[in-house]
């Protein structure tokens, strides 16, 4: 039987991990390549790892410190941040990268899905959408890490990344980021009503029990987490884990 | 030593990476030179199944593979696109495969997929064993591996079948005859399960 995915989400500025909270206030709480070290030994469905500066300062990826990450991962890959470009997903992808990322470059030129994909084959090329609800109902697509509002309405959009050709789709909610109090169930279920892609959910989960929620709506389906896999306990020290197999036996069932 | 075909589609990195935290020392052949003393040969693959025929064959190393495996009878294992290859023809494309198994690859049949992701089949999924082959060796009957695919082998010879999996369908995600081995799923990325399986295939 395929099983949904449990994906810890990680977030590299200035080569550390940070973890924010509603894109704010980055919380240093390690080093990357330790942290791909324990996820082995945890035996982690997949690892989505972003680097949240290298689009706002306009930077190229960090292609050493993606090879080191490739190099050291037991487990599928996802690496976005600073993509902008089919050489730059293609330099990626040949470090043995299965999945590239990419969000504002592809929001400001879609078309660049489709020639992303043909080049390192759809199941690589993912799409993420930062999703941010407006003041007055109704949601938003951003960019710039959290810093631009689009006017994009993300289940319009969602529809156009399908049929350019991504491979997944990646949805974050900016609103959740970092609270642990559960993941915007409203929004998960308007953006899977819209397409038949590969998804996986980001943002709010605050325990196993809220993965759990997802799954059990939607079956097989990706849920990242970055808080929850990171920080342990009230007071939120830093300690890495993952659910074992008896507990993925329990969000399956 | 194992023999890692690099012909420019997907990445070799991540066998590599295995085979050295099990001290098996890796050889990765980019030409027909660098056939010459190969004793085992992984042959990789992803990506769209013509793309794959099409620039192992522009490698120049495709005859000298067809005499490794089909006269010196040299163990080869292909894993995914690389599995495919190995068969005669795929649904994905019109170029003929390598025909070292008797085999076609077929795209799922999404009306049987109860999901709304059909494809591709994509994430865990378990991995049982039919047979008794030294490549499961060590591992549970029913053990989760890594697949990414929207297209299956499918075996002319049912004997043919060393291990299955599910997805709408009961599907081969192995495949052996003699020293000829595929195998669907994705060994590099799956941790112990895959490890384990790359180990026994250096141990054949």
């Amino acid at each position: 039987m395929l099983r949904p995915r449990i994906i810890p989400s990680l977030l590299i500025k200035d080569k550390g991990l940070v973890k924010t909270v509603n894109f704010k206030n980055p919380k240093y709480v390690g080093d990357p390549i330790n942290a791909v070290r324990i996820f082995n030994e945890k035996e982690v469905d997949e690892l989505a790892i972003f680097d949240i500066d290298a689009t706002l300062l306009n930077k190229e990826p960090d292609y050493s410190l993606i090879e080191r990450l490739a190099n050291q991962s037991m487990m599928p890959l996802c690496y976005g941040g600073g993509v902008k470009t089919v050489e730059q997903a293609q330099r990626i992808f040949s470090l043995g990268i299965e999945k590239i990322a990419l969000s504002s470059a592809v929001i400001i030129n879609p078309n660049l899905i489709t020639q992303i994909s043909d080049r390192v084959g759809s199941q690589s090329m993912i799409v993420v959408l930062d999703v941010k609800k407006k003041l007055f109902g109704g949601y938003e697509v951003y960019i710039n890490n959290g810093k631009k509002a689009t006017g994009i309405n993300p289940f319009k959009f969602v529809e156009q990344v399908q049929r350019l050709g991504a491979g997944e789709i990646i949805i974050n909610s900016i609103d959740r980021d970092g609270l642990m109090n559960g993941y915007d169930l409203d929004l998960i279920k308007k953006v899977r009503d819209k397409i038949t892609l590969p998804m996986t959910v980001l943002g709010g989960a605050g325990s196993l029990d809220d993965i759990k929620k997802v799954i059990d709506e939607h079956g097989v389906i990706g849920v990242a987490a970055g808080s929850l896999f990171v920080f342990k306990g009230p007071y939120k020290a830093v300690l890495i884990n993952y659910p074992n197999l008896e507990q993925k036996q329990y969000l399956n069932t | 030593m194992i023999t890692i075909i690099d012909y420019g589609v997907g990445n070799i990195n991540s066998f590599v990476n295995v085979y050295k935290r099990v001290n098996v020392p890796v050889k990765i052949a980019r030409s027909v030179n660098d056939l010459r003393d190969a004793r085992k040969i992984i042959l990789p693959g992803v990506g769209h199944f013509d793309h794959a025929m099409t620039k192992l064959i522009k490698s120049g190393m495709r005859e000298k593979l067809d005499e490794l495996v089909l006269v010196d009878k040299l163990p080869v294992i292909g894993i995914c696109v690389g599995m495919q290859m190995m068969g005669n023809n795929s649904d994905e494309g019109s170029i003929q495969g390598l025909g070292w198994l008797d085999a076609c690859t077929k795209k799922f049949d999404e009306t049987k997929i109860n999901q709304v992701t059909k494809l591709p089949h994509m994430g865990w999924n378990d991995v049982i064993p039919v047979k008794i082959n030294p490549l499961f060796k060590g591992l549970e009957e029913e053990s989760l591996f890594y697949f990414l695919h929207s297209y299956y082998f499918k075996c002319d010879d049912p004997s043919d079948i060393l291990a299955t999996s599910q997805y709408g369908e009961l599907f081969a995600c192995s495949a052996q005859k003699e020293n000829i081995y595929g195998i669907q799923f994705h060994p590099e990325k799956s941790h112990k399960n895959g490890a384990m399986l790359l180990h026994n295939f250096a141990k054949l």
